[in-house]
């Protein structure tokens, strides 16, 4: 059993649904991502939230798996302050949602000062509504500045306690830094970009298994969206007890996201298919 | 898991990925002379890393191939990141 605690369903097959619950998922969390091309407009966005908080939990359901989503503008479209702040301005209607708890994935893509200016937007919006947060740090040589420049801005919200702040895509060169600082941290299992499930395993094991969990990052790019078992069976390959293999991939991510109020793990029976959507 | 017990378990695939590195290596240099990009330069002195003999070597390559700065830029011009940090600031 396990949770995949950031995947994006909507860019996934039903098989992969197939596949995720064959392998024991039964919750996901879904941030709001960006599409792979910059969305023309605010409605855009208005009708991706739609489909987050609608239709996917519904198509989830059909599988026994629960879905629970996050809402922004992600980095990658954050370059027009303008336009973001439109959209950021739509997500507070969102929020009573069941299944939203809370803003991201939020962050920084290329450390720019206007991703920087949108991240501090999100920020607000988290503190004013006491969410909690899930962080998108860059890629490959963005990371370690993007990281840190994303702690020093959390940290100018005083309101935001870290243990409501999840740090997503960590290595070895920023996970130290994240869980020094007294945040969650994430990895994400990619088979080229982020860790492997052994360099997973090998972080867990050098850092320790506290505020720490895994997630596939399934999207529409090359990623695989049964990376956290894959992961599980890593653990087990060394030897790792049951308990350890459990509080990674199932614990940890619970005991992080019930802070919203709002998410359960709980067995879920598989829906029947809506004939008439 | 035992020092023994880890190269049983991954001395093969390990192995794999060993010749991995030397073939695209080969290839490079069958493709032609010329002068290596930023991206090759960080490549081959990350390769130095493996074999100083010091530990960590996984964290200190990432940060070899990080961007060393630590104030916003001005704007983004891609949304793409190439793996290495190019001190020329061309591929921001």
């Amino acid at each position: 059993m396990y949770i995949d605690p950031h995947v994006h369903m909507v860019s996934r097959s039903t098989d992969d649904y197939v596949h995720m619950a064959r392998a024991g998922c039964v919750a996901i969390t879904e941030p709001a991502f960006w599409a792979g091309y910059d969305r023309s407009s605010p409605q855009g966005f208005f009708d991706y939230f739609r489909q987050l908080t609608d239709s996917e939990p519904r198509r989830a359901a059909q599988y026994g798996i629960r879905h629970h989503t996050w809402l922004c503008i992600n980095p990658k479209e954050s370059e027009d302050p303008i336009f973001a702040r439109e959209v950021i301005a739509l997500i507070p209607e969102f929020l009573k949602k069941q299944n939203v708890l809370g803003i991201g994935e939020i962050g920084l893509n290329k450390n720019s000062r206007n991703e920087m200016e949108i991240l501090e937007a999100h920020l607000q919006l988290a503190s004013d509504h006491n969410l909690l947060v899930l962080v998108h740090t860059p890629h490959l040589e963005d990371k370690l500045k993007g990281t840190l420049l994303i702690l020093d801005a959390i940290r100018r919200f005083p309101k935001l306690d870290p243990g409501r702040v999840l740090i997503d895509h960590v290595e070895e060169h920023t996970a130290k830094h994240v869980l020094d600082r007294g945040f969650w941290c994430g990895m994400t299992l990619y088979p080229d970009t982020k860790c492997t499930p052994q360099r997973a395993v090998d972080i867990i094991e050098t850092y320790g298994s506290e505020r720490i969990w895994m997630n596939s990052a399934g999207d529409w790019g090359h990623s695989d969206p049964i990376a956290v078992p894959k992961a599980q069976m890593e653990m087990r390959r060394r030897g790792h007890l049951e308990s350890l293999v459990r509080q990674v991939t199932f614990t940890n991510p619970e005991r992080f996201l019930s802070q919203s109020g709002r998410f359960s793990a709980e067995p879920l029976r598989p829906t029947a298919p809506d004939i008439t959507r | 898991m035992t020092r023994a017990q880890v190269v049983d378990a991954y001395f093969m695939e390990h192995r794999a990925r060993l010749l991995d590195v030397a073939a695209f290596l080969d290839r490079i240099d069958r493709a032609g002379h010329g002068v290596d990009d930023f991206r090759m330069s960080a490549y081959r002195s990350a390769m130095t890393v493996l074999v100083d003999g010091q530990p960590q070597r996984a964290r200190r390559i990432l940060e070899l191939l990080s961007d060393p700065s630590t104030t916003p830029i001005a704007s983004a011009h891609t949304k793409g990141a190439t793996g290495a940090h190019d001190p020329s600031g061309k591929t921001h």
